[in-house]
């Protein structure tokens, strides 16, 4: 288990480069999703739309927000809610689906 | 643990605060000392307590007999809302886990304070101010809500009574509730002393921890959805309302997505209570420590997924209602677990039967029957016949009541002596507790029978076939006063002139124990180094204690 | 789970600094924001589901183009916010501030563009309320009102966000975030990035239905 200080942190110093190729990358996806919605894709629209969507966000999350380096706890933390957060999407679509 | 010493008597946290100015109110509400603000959480629950029993005896009274008895069918209606919201945001919620929790975790766990003193205080600030908004609804044009604690769409937003108001103290009292969640969840995985493995914690902190995660994941849903009314209200925009193509059930379905795990807020925190009990009265390591501990963590998160038993005859989807049920039966297995766990911890134990743990008594039998009770509400075709009618009502207030309010009781008793230093007296207490039981049975059991024959919730009048019934139950709500008059007024009596009460009045070996009654401002001499399981009674050997 | 004790046992000094812990209730803190905005997302779901058409005629009337623009505005902005943090860990205190500044002016901007897209939609008569959207299908209401509902309420937490930054400012240039002690304006770039997370999928779900 690693040891929490502030002293290990530092060494996770992120280049000004990699940020600013992150947000290239989110750029190309921005553009992406735009052309794509262009296209006549029917329902598959939504899907890659979200697709896209969630990419992006765990771009964000995973080198903007640190989670990449920070440590486990955290990204066992987010599991948790996103698991909670799907689950209830789920479960009301039981109920909507079948009305 | 804690070099088995008892620090010399230095100046307790009531002698010395946090803030500039050293005595007086300011010196009170400016405290960012997690026990003061246990105690001012501890006076202000205890107030919006006696405030939601004196509406609970006024409804009680109307319904002596049939017909108009002192109020009408208007003023009813605002009374069993005031009495849902009162209780619910304003004790139950809060009451465990704000006063006990804020109290005793940090101690428990070996650190100084909470990991964010400043947003702890900052909640108790919440706290106040959602009341405040709850209670001006009362003294504007239109009155308190009468809704009923639920809010129901559509006629939450028709109605002309202050409903806004109440809603926005709710959603306020969401957000004190979650910043108290965050600071448990913070302060356990980061300020537990040296040697206190997650595994070392006592099981009061793992429920409290538990609920912290409810807290924070849960309350934002009825946030938003509390904003979304209010929105609906002020600028009609459609998102619930019938006539604009908005669906009532999703408001339903949103209200019980936070609903429903708010439950297990208001009855976790009272499992690990229950558990810190009995392992002190039986001198027993709790049988099952791991078991218990996972079932709290279990507790917490399928609470989240059995919202819809709330909204069988709602229009639900057959399907979902099927779903629903099902995953209601689940969660009680982890529920089972705990008392099965309890039960098995006192067999051959050295049990000291003093007040706490007979509080600790009534409530696993009255809890036995609310959850029992519970699986009745939770089977898809018993429910659609006692759906909305006060068997519901009965079981709630036996989960409730005799299940949070109850240990609530049971924990002010069990660490009165260590929050004020003083000792109350336990005859009068145990007469308290005794009649508490009788008066409960009385006033709600009744219930569940009326309910069986088809009494309706909410109702202000109700057939003379009921009468008998519902004569009892008040009778009970006079008896209960009593109860709580005796209970009460022993504590305050203690708090002037009781006995000085020593560091570790029941012989309880968890660390709050090991610190003088009440503790030191920053709670510990010297951060202590843990090394002993959480309930190892071996460590009584050398250790004072007992109240002579 | 079993997790080694994370408390530095430093016990003269008295008030001990624990940035991961910070970091952790800031955390907490998002997922409450998450779970929020999830409950609006829900809604948005069930209502999309039911009424399809209507929501697809309604998207039409949405501009792309400022949404596209707002998209990359804040995405600019989130890389900003996160450069001012690895200017300060590299103890460039000026950088830092301009970084910051950017983000703050780049907040602004959405901000305005947001103003001129309600105005227009206000304009064309389709607010709450209004003569022309209650004479619509019940759908196409319901669209318009989560389009608000939405995108108001991410607009109030981008003001919240930038209020948040301002202060950050301020304590950069009182040399209260300094190179070996800025969780704060980590912290703050946290918050920052969750409001360009919920934007990133509102832009879909409001602009992108062909």
């Amino acid at each position: 288990m690693s040891n929490y200080n502030n002293e290990e942190k530092k060494n996770h110093v992120i280049d000004y480069g990699t940020y600013i190729f992150v947000w290239l990358g989110l750029l190309a996806l921005t553009s992406l999703t735009v052309t794509v919605a262009g296209i006549h894709l029917g329902n598959y629209t939504l899907i890659v739309g979200l697709l896209i969507a969630l990419t992006k966000a765990s771009l964000v999350i995973a080198i903007f927000m640190h989670i990449k380096v920070e440590d486990p706890i955290f990204k066992v933390f987010i599991g948790i809610v996103l698991l909670t957060l799907l689950a209830i999407f789920i479960l009301t679509f039981i109920d909507y689906s079948f009305r | 643990m804690a070099n088995g010493t008892i620090a010399l008597a230095e100046k307790s946290f009531y002698q010395e605060g946090t803030t500039k100015r050293k005595t007086g109110l300011f010196s009170w509400i400016f405290s960012t000392d997690h026990k003061r603000i246990g105690i001012l959480y501890l006076t202000s629950v205890t107030f919006f307590f006696v405030c939601g029993v004196i509406l609970g005896e006024l409804m009680r009274l109307e319904l002596i007999a049939p017909g108009p008895t002192i109020v009408n069918a208007e003023t009813y209606n605002r009374f069993f809302t005031l009495h849902g919201v009162i209780m619910i945001f304003l004790f139950i919620i809060p009451g465990i886990p704000a006063v006990f929790g804020n109290f005793f975790l940090p101690i428990q766990i070996g650190a100084k304070d909470v990991a964010f003193p400043r947003l702890n205080l900052l909640s108790w600030w919440l706290y106040v101010i959602g009341a405040v908004f709850a209670l001006t609804s009362l003294y504007l044009p239109g009155g308190p809500a009468d809704t009923g604690w639920t809010f129901y769409i559509p006629y939450s937003i028709r109605t002309g009574t202050n409903v806004s108001y109440t809603l926005m103290a709710a959603f306020i009292l969401g957000f004190s509730s979650i910043l108290t969640g965050l600071n448990f969840i913070t302060t356990v995985h980061r300020m537990r002393a040296p040697g206190m493995s997650f595994f070392k914690m006592p099981l009061n902190i793992w429920a409290l921890y538990a609920t912290g995660w409810v807290q924070v994941v849960a309350t934002p849903v009825i946030g938003i959805t509390m904003l979304l009314i209010i929105i609906e209200r002020t600028f009609g925009v459609g998102i619930f309302d019938p006539a604009l193509g908005g669906d009532p059930i999703l408001y339903q379905h949103m209200f019980w997505i936070y609903s429903h795990p708010a439950v297990y807020i208001m009855i976790l925190p009272a499992m690990g209570v229950v558990s810190e009990i009995i392992a002190t009265f039986s001198r027993r390591t709790i049988f099952g420590y791991k078991a218990v501990a996972y079932s709290s963590l279990a507790i917490a998160f399928f609470g989240y997924l059995v919202w819809a038993h709330h909204m069988f005859v709602s229009g639900l989807s057959e399907t979902a209602a099927i779903v629903f049920s099902f995953l209601t039966f689940i969660v009680a297995i982890p529920s089972a677990i705990k008392v099965f766990n309890w039960v098995a911890t006192m067999y051959k134990g050295s049990i000291d039967p003093r007040t706490p743990f007979l509080w600790v008594m009534a409530f696993i039998f009255l809890f036995s029957i609310g959850g029992l009770t519970g699986l009745v509400l939770g089977s898809l075709a018993t429910d659609v016949h006692l759906h909305d009618t006060y068997f519901v009502v009965g079981h709630f207030h036996f989960v409730m009541f005799g299940g949070t309010g109850t240990i609530f009781f049971a924990a002010l008793h069990y660490w009165f002596p260590k929050m004020f230093g003083k000792m109350y007296n336990e005859k009068i207490a145990k007469i308290g507790v005794g009649l508490f039981f009788i008066a409960f049975l009385t006033l709600y059991f009744p219930m569940f029978l009326l309910g069986y024959n088809g009494m309706p919730r909410r109702y202000f009048d109700y057939l003379p076939q009921f009468h008998t019934l519902h004569f009892i139950s008040t009778m009970g709500a006079w008896l209960m006063f009593i109860a709580l008059s005796i209970v009460i007024g022993n504590l305050l009596y203690a708090l002037k002139k009781g006995k000085k009460a020593p560091a570790n009045p029941w012989g309880g070996v968890t660390l709050e124990w090991h610190i003088p009654s009440p503790p030191p401002l920053e709670n510990f001499e010297e951060i202590p180094n843990v090394t002993h399981e959480p309930y190892d009674f071996s460590q009584l050997e050398g250790m004072e204690y007992g109240t002579e | 789970m079993e997790l080694n004790n994370p408390v530095s046992t430093n016990n003269n000094q008295h008030v001990h600094r624990d940035d991961v812990g910070a970091r952790i209730g800031m955390w907490l803190f998002l997922f409450t924001e998450l779970l929020l905005f999830g409950g609006m997302f829900l809604v948005y779901a069930v209502y999309r589901m039911k009424y399809p058409d209507q929501f697809h005629l309604s998207a039409m009337e949405m501009n792309t183009t400022i949404g596209t623009l707002n998209t990359i505005i804040l995405l600019t902005s989130s890389l900003t916010m996160v450069l001012s943090i690895a200017a300060i860990q590299k103890k460039n205190k000026f950088l830092s501030v301009v970084f910051v500044s950017t983000t703050l002016i780049l907040g602004f901007m959405f901000l305005i563009d947001k103003y001129f897209e309600w105005s227009h939609e206000i304009h064309n008569g389709n607010y709450p309320g209004s003569e022309v959207l209650l004479n619509k299908k019940n759908g196409e209401i319901l669209f318009f009102g989560l389009y608000y509902a939405m995108t108001g309420l991410h607009g109030l937490h981008v003001i919240i966000g930038m209020i948040v930054l301002s202060f950050m400012l301020v304590f950069l240039l009182r040399d209260k975030i300094t190179f070996d002690n800025y969780v704060k304006l980590e912290n703050a770039g946290l918050y920052w990035h969750l409001v360009d997370i919920i934007w990133i999928f509102l832009f879909p779900l409001f602009y992108l239905i062909q």
